[in-house]
C-alpha cells in the first residue's frame, strides 16, 4: 500500500493531466505527416498555419485512437463537440486550439494501481498540439531572450488529454500512475509516450490541506520531463505551500516550472487575463457521435492490457506481479514471447530472467526462435550448461538469430564436467585454500566465495558454480 | 441579463483580443455596444430555457477524414509570405512571460 | 453582329468557336480599363493570368475538347477567396500583399468550368459591412449613381456587374451581402444554402453564416455560376452531401400552382418606394399563376439582435489569427505580445474592431450564457418559424433592403442604421436557407429595387423558378 505523505500535519492533493501525442499519419485536422526530427516547417498544409480561409477535417484515426484510450480507461465514450480554446501565443497559429470542453470524447474513467488503489478519470478528450519555439540568444531560455523562432511542424499533431480527479495522495502514487497510463498507452498502440522525448507531457495540479479540510488552493506544475522529476516536483511544491501555509501566507493559484537543477518550482509571470479562453463550439467542425455498434468494435479490439498481461506472466513464471523482470518484459511486449518459450517445455522463470536481461533491444518479436531459447534454457536447466555458458550461448544466439544450442555448446567446447572431475577441482581448491576453509568451517558464509572463485578458475569458467556450491555446503556439514 | 457594458467591460476585452485603445477609444466603444446591447432586451425577454442552442444551420455529424499523407505546402513560398522568417522558421520578438 | 453579353451567350459562343476566349475577356478588360477608375469595383486586375487563361480555353476548342459549362466568360471574385499567386487582400491592411499559397475550392472549380478570372473585388474590411465605405483601400461607387454606395459587403462585385464589366461575380453571404447590395445595384444576387458550396479558401468572417454565391446580370446566368461552384467538397466539414437538384431546368418551370407567402408579421421599415415595388412582384407572381398566402414567421424580427452577436463572436475568433506572426501586416515591438497589439490596432479598420470587441464580450467569461448562448437559442426559434411557415408556403417574398441605395457617407457614422440594412437578408443566414435577390424595377430617383426570394434548405430548383418568373414580369412591364 502506497502511503499517504503528510508534512507537518498537512496531507497532498494531486490531479494529473496528462497530453499524450497520438500515433497517427497525419494531423488531426489536416494531412501534413504527423512526424519528428524533419527540417523545420516542412510538414505544414493552410490549416495548420492558420492560414485564411483553411478549414479543418477530423482525422478518422485520431478518434479511434481516442476512443481506445478512453474504453482502456474504462470511460464512457460519447457524442462529443469541438469547441475553440481562445489565447494568444506564437507557436498557436490560430491563435484558437480545437480541443472539446464541456462535451468531451470520454468520460468517468479509473485506472487501478499495483495495491489495488483506484484513481479516478474524469475525462480523456481530444485536442491539437501546438508548434515549438526555439528561443534565440542568452541562455536559450524563454526569459531574456532575443527573439524566438517558430516551427509548425507539431502544430496540429492530435493530443488526448487525459485528466485524472485529484485522488492521488502521494508523489509515489502519481508516479506509479503515470507509469501505469503509459503502459497502458503503449500496449494499446495509441502513442509512443515517451516524456523525455515530449510525446508525454505530465502537468501536476498540487495542494495541501489539513485532514478533513475542503481542498485547497492549488498550484500547476508545468515542465516535469521525466516519471523521476514528477515525484520530486510533487513533493517539492507541496513542501512550499506548506510552509507558506505555516508561515502564515496563503499559496496564490499560479502556473509554475519545475526546475530540475536547483529541485524547486518557479511562478510564472502570469497574465491577468490568462484564463478566460473564451470556450464556444468551433463552427468549422461538426459534433462527433458513435454508434454503440462502433463503440463495440474499438473496444473488442483493444488487446488484453498491462496488468491484466503482469499478472498471467507471474502466474506462468510463479513469481509475483510487480516483480522488476516482469514489469519491463510486459512493457517491452515480450510477455507472449516468454509464455511461447514456456510451451516448447522450458522452465519460464528462467526464460523470463533470461529476456529481461538480454533482449532490452528486440522488441516485442524477438529474432530468436522461441524453441531455441527454449532448448537453451532446457540444456541450463539439465546442467548441461552452466549459468556463465547459457549466457555465452544466449548471445551467441541473439548475433545469429537463432541456432540450434547444442551445437553453439559444441563449438565453444562447453561440456558437461562429470561429478569426478567437479569433487577433484573441489578438493584441490580446498588443499590450496586452507584458511578459507576453516573460516568456512567455522560459520563464516562469505568465505566460500575465495573456493568457488579458485574452482572457477582452474575450470576457466566452465564448472558449474551452483554445483561447486552445493558440493562446499555437504563437505561441511 | 448582464448590466450596462462598462470602461472596464471594453479595457479588459480589448485586452483579450489585443487591441490598443486610447481613452477616447474606450468611450466610443462603451458608447457603440452598449448601444448594440440594448437591443438585446428585446430578446432577453424571450423564454428560451426549453429551446436547444443552434450551433449550425445544417445537422451534420461524423464529419471524417482518412488518415492519409497529403502534400505540404512548400516552406519558401510560405515563408515568404512571412514578416520575418530566419532558417526556415518563422521569427518573432522575445517572448515575455506564460503562454496559456 | 453584336457580341453575347450574358455568360451563357459568351460560352456558347466560345464552344461553338464563333467567339474566342480571348476576345471575351479583352472586352471585359477593356470596359474595366475605361471605367473602373470612376467605379473602383477592382482591388486587383489580372490582365496578364487572364489573357492565358482565354488562350488556353481557346487552344482547348480548337483541339475538339470540352472547356466546361463557363468558357470563357469573364469573372470577378470578392477579394475575399483565396487565388494561389494573386493578392487576396480583404480590404485589410491586415493582409495588404498577401499572396495565398492554395485556392479556393470555388476558384478550382471555375477554372474547372472554364471561367476566367479577370480580377478581385472592393469589398468591406473581412466583409464587414453593408456599404463597401469599410474598405481600406478605397469606396466602391453605385454605377447607378456614383455618389451612392453600392451596398455591401460585396459591393465591388455586384458593381462590377452592374456596369458591365463582367457578366457574373462571385460574392460571399453572411447577413446578406450579396442580395443587398445586388439589390442596390439592380443586378442578381444568390445566398445559397448553408453548405451547397465550399467555404475552403472563404476568408471567414462568420463560419457558421457565411456563404458564397453568384452576382449575374439574369437568373439564368447566375443559375449556371451557382451549379458551376456547387457540390460536396471533403475540404469542408460543413459541406452538405447533397445539395440541390437542377437549376437550369428550373429557370423556365414558371411558378402555375406554386404557393408564394406573405409574412404577415414581417419587420416594418421599409420605405415606401420600396414597399410598393415589392407589393408588385406579389401581383407579377399571382398574375403568373402562383397562389399567394399569408404565413407568420414571428422570430423574423429576432435575426438582426441575433446577429449582431453570433457573427461578431465567431468574427473575434476568426480574426485572432491575424497575428504579425505568419503572414500579413506586421508593426514591429520589442516583444511579442506588443507586437500583436500594435499589429492588430494598426492592420485593422474602425468596424472590424468594434465587431472583434463587441464578439470578445459576447464570449467573455460570465457573459457567454448571457449573449451567445441566448443568441444561438434565438437562432433555432428562427429556423422552427420558417419550417412552420414551409408546411404553407413554397417560398416567401420580401423586400432584399429597406432602402435603395444611399448617398456615400450618409450612414457611415452610424453603426445601429448600418446593421439595419440587413433586416430582412439576415434570418437566412441564421437558418441557412437560400435567398435571392431579383431586380424589380426602381424606386426613388429611378434607382434598383430587389426583392428577396427566400426557400427551405436546398430548395434553390423552387427559388430560381421564383426568381426567374419575377424576371419575366419585369421584361413584360417594360
Ligand atoms: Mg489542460
Ligand atoms: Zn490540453
Amino acid at each position: 500500500m502506497t502511503e499517504r505523505w503528510t508534512y507537518e500535519g498537512f496531507e497532498m492533493v494531486v490531479g494529473l493531466e496528462v497530453h499524450v501525442e497520438l500515433d497517427t499519419a497525419t494531423k488531426l485536422f489536416s494531412g501534413s505527416a504527423n512526424r519528428f526530427g524533419d527540417d523545420p516547417n516542412v510538414h505544414i498544409d493552410p490549416v495548420t498555419l492558420g492560414l485564411p480561409g483553411a478549414l479543418p477535417v477530423l482525422n478518422a484515426r485520431a478518434v479511434e485512437l481516442g476512443a481506445r484510450i478512453g474504453l482502456a480507461l474504462g470511460c464512457t465514450v460519447q457524442a462529443c463537440v469541438f469547441a475553440r480554446k481562445n489565447y494568444f501565443y506564437p507557436d498557436m497559429p490560430k491563435a484558437y486550439q480545437i480541443s472539446q470542453y464541456d462535451k468531451p470524447l470520454n468520460i468517468d474513467g479509473r485506472l487501478a494501481l499495483s495495491d489495488g488503489t483506484v484513481i479516478g478519470v474524469e475525462r480523456a478528450h481530444l485536442e491539437e498540439d501546438t508548434g515549438k519555439s526555439t528561443h534565440l540568444g542568452g541562455s536559450g531560455r524563454i526569459h531574456g531572450s532575443e527573439g524566438s523562432l517558430i516551427d509548425f511542424n507539431r502544430a496540429g499533431v492530435p493530443l488526448v488529454e487525459i485528466v485524472s480527479r485529484p485522488d492521488i495522495v502521494s508523489p509515489d502514487q502519481a508516479r506509479e500512475y503515470v507509469s501505469e497510463l503509459r503502459a497502458i498507452l503503449v500496449a494499446i498502440g495509441a502513442s509512443d509516450a515517451r516524456m523525455e522525448e515530449g510525446s508525454m507531457r505530465v502537468d501536476a495540479n498540487v495542494s495541501v490541506r489539513r485532514p478533513g479540510e475542503p481542498l485547497g488552493t492549488r498550484c500547476e506544475i508545468k515542465n516535469v520531463n521525466s516519471v523521476r522529476s514528477l515525484g520530486r516536483a510533487i513533493d517539492a511544491e507541496a513542501r512550499r505551500q506548506v510552509a507558506l501555509i505555516t508561515a502564515g501566507e496563503s499559496v496564490v493559484q499560479q502556473t509554475r516550472h519545475w526546475d530540475e537543477g536547483d529541485g524547486r518550482t518557479h511562478a510564472l509571470r502570469s497574465k491577468e487575463d490568462a484564463d478566460d479562453y473564451r470556450y464556444f463550439p468551433d463552427p468549422d467542425l461538426v459534433p462527433f457521435v458513435p454508434s454503440a455498434e462502433w463503440i463495440d468494435e474499438v473496444r473488442s479490439a483493444l488487446p488484453p492490457l498491462p496488468a491484466k498481461r503482469r499478472a498471467a506472466l507471474a502466474v506462468l513464471c510463479g513469481v509475483a506481479a510487480d516483480t522488476e523482470a516482469v514489469m519491463t518484459v510486459v512493457e517491452r511486449g515480450q510477455d507472449a514471447y516468454v509464455a511461447e518459450v514456456a510451451t516448447h517445455g522450458a522452465d519460464a522463470a528462467r526464460a523470463l530472467v533470461h529476456v529481461k536481461e538480454a533482449f532490452a533491444e528486440l522488441g516485442a518479436r524477438p529474432r530468436v526462435p522461441a524453441s531455441d531459447l527454449a532448448a537453451l534454457v532446457a540444456m541450463e536447466s539439465s546442467g548441461a550448461v552452466t549459468a556463465t555458458q547459457a549466457k555465452t550461448l544466449l548471445g551467441d544466439l541473439i548475433d545469429a538469430g537463432g541456432g540450434d544450442p547444442a551445437a553453439l555448446a559444441a563449438q565453444r567446447g562447453f561440456e558437461a564436467m562429470d561429478d569426478g572431475e567437479l569433487v577433484a577441482l573441489v578438493d584441490a581448491a580446498i588443499a590450496a585454500e586452507p584458511d578459507a576453509w576453516q573460516k568456512y568451517c567455522a560459520g563464516e558464509d562469505k568465505a566460500m566465495g575465495a573456493l568457488v572463485g579458485h574452482v572457477m578458475k582452474a575450470s576457466r569458467g566452465q564448472a558449474d558454480g551452483k554445483a561447486v556450491s552445493a558440493l562446499l555446503v555437504s563437505r561441511r556439514s | 441579463m448582464a448590466g450596462r457594458i462598462t470602461d472596464d467591460d471594453v479595457a479588459h476585452v480589448a485586452r483579450l483580443a489585443r487591441l490598443g485603445l486610447d481613452p477616447d477609444d474606450v468611450q466610443r466603444a462603451v458608447a457603440e455596444l452598449g448601444a448594440v446591447l440594448e437591443h438585446f432586451a428585446d430578446i432577453d425577454a424571450l423564454e428560451l430555457d426549453a429551446v436547444e442552442p443552434m450551433a449550425q444551420p445544417y445537422p451534420l455529424t461524423n464529419v471524417l477524414r482518412e488518415d492519409v499523407v497529403t502534400t505540404s505546402l512548400d516552406r519558401d513560398e510560405v515563408l515568404a509570405q512571412a514578416p520575418d522568417a530566419v532558417d526556415g522558421r518563422f521569427a518573432v520578438p522575445p517572448i515575455l512571460g506564460d503562454g496559456a | 453582329m453584336s457580341t453575347p453579353s450574358t455568360a451563357i451567350g459568351i460560352a456558347a459562343a466560345v464552344r461553338s468557336g464563333s467567339m474566342s476566349a480571348v476576345d471575351a475577356v479583352e472586352q471585359s478588360l477593356e470596359r474595366i480599363g475605361a471605367s473602373d477608375g470612376d467605379i473602383g469595383a477592382f482591388l486587383t486586375v489580372t490582365a496578364s493570368s487572364a489573357r492565358d487563361e482565354a488562350a488556353a480555353i481557346d487552344a482547348a476548342v480548337a483541339s475538339g475538347s470540352d472547356p466546361g459549362p463557363l468558357a470563357g466568360v469573364p469573372i470577378a471574385i470578392k477579394d475575399n477567396m483565396c487565388t494561389r499567386g494573386i493578392p487576396t487582400t480583404c480590404a485589410s491592411r491586415m493582409l495588404d500583399g498577401w499572396l495565398p499559397p492554395y485556392d479556393a475550392t470555388v476558384i478550382s472549380r471555375l477554372r474547372t468550368a472554364g471561367a476566367v478570372i479577370v480580377g478581385k473585388t472592393n469589398l468591406d474590411e473581412f466583409a464587414m459591412g453593408s456599404s463597401t465605405e469599410n474598405s481600406a483601400f478605397g469606396v466602391t461607387k453605385n454605377p447607378h449613381d456614383p455618389t451612392r454606395v453600392p451596398g455591401g459587403s460585396s459591393g465591388g462585385s455586384a458593381a462590377a456587374v452592374a456596369a458591365g464589366f463582367v457578366p457574373v461575380s462571385l460574392g460571399s453571404d453572411t447577413g446578406g451581402s450579396i442580395r443587398q447590395p445586388a439589390g442596390l445595384c439592380g443586378v442578381v444576387g444568390v445566398k445559397p444554402t448553408y453548405g451547397a458550396v465550399s467555404r475552403l479558401g472563404l476568408v471567414a468572417f462568420a463560419s457558421s453564416l457565411d456563404q458564397i454565391g453568384p452576382f449575374a446580370g439574369n437568373v439564368a446566368d447566375a443559375a449556371v455560376v451557382l451549379e458551376a461552384i456547387a457540390g460536396h467538397d471533403p475540404g469542408d466539414s460543413t459541406s452538405i452531401p447533397e445539395p440541390f437538384g437542377p437549376l437550369g431546368a428550373a429557370v423556365p418551370r414558371g411558378v402555375e400552382g406554386m404557393r408564394v407567402g406573405r409574412i404577415t408579421d414581417l419587420p416594418a421599415g421599409a420605405d415606401p418606394d420600396v414597399t410598393e415595388r415589392f407589393e408588385a412582384a406579389f401581383d407579377a407572381l399571382a398574375d403568373a399563376g402562383a397562389d399567394i398566402v399569408d404565413v407568420e414567421v414571428p422570430a423574423f424580427t429576432y435575426g438582426l439582435t441575433a446577429y449582431y452577436l453570433i457573427a461578431p463572436a465567431e468574427a473575434s475568433s476568426n480574426l485572432a489569427r491575424y497575428d504579425g506572426v505568419r503572414y500579413g501586416h506586421r508593426v514591429a515591438a520589442p516583444d511579442t505580445d506588443a507586437m500583436y497589439v500594435a499589429t492588430r490596432t494598426d492592420g485593422f479598420g474602425a468596424e472590424v474592431k468594434r465587431r472583434i470587441l463587441l464578439g470578445t464580450y459576447a464570449l467573455s467569461a460570465g457573459y457567454y450564457d448571457a449573449y451567445y448562448g441566448k443568441a444561438q437559442r434565438v437562432r433555432r426559434l428562427i429556423a422552427d418559424d420558417f419550417a412552420r411557415a414551409y408546411t404553407h408556403a413554397d417560398v416567401l417574398l420580401t423586400p432584399t433592403a429597406p432602402t435603395v441605395a444611399f448617398e456615400i457617407g450618409a450612414k457611415s457614422d452610424d453603426p445601429l442604421a448600418m446593421y439595419l440594412c440587413d433586416t430582412y437578408t439576415i434570418p437566412s443566414n441564421l437558418a441557412g436557407h437560400p435567398a435571392m435577390s431579383v431586380p424589380f424595377g426602381t424606386g426613388a430617383d429611378g434607382l434598383p429595387v430587389g426583392v428577396q426570394v427566400l426557400a427551405p434548405a436546398v430548395g434553390e430548383a423552387t427559388m430560381f423558378a421564383v426568381g426567374a418568373a419575377l424576371e419575366r414580369a419585369m421584361g413584360a412591364q417594360r
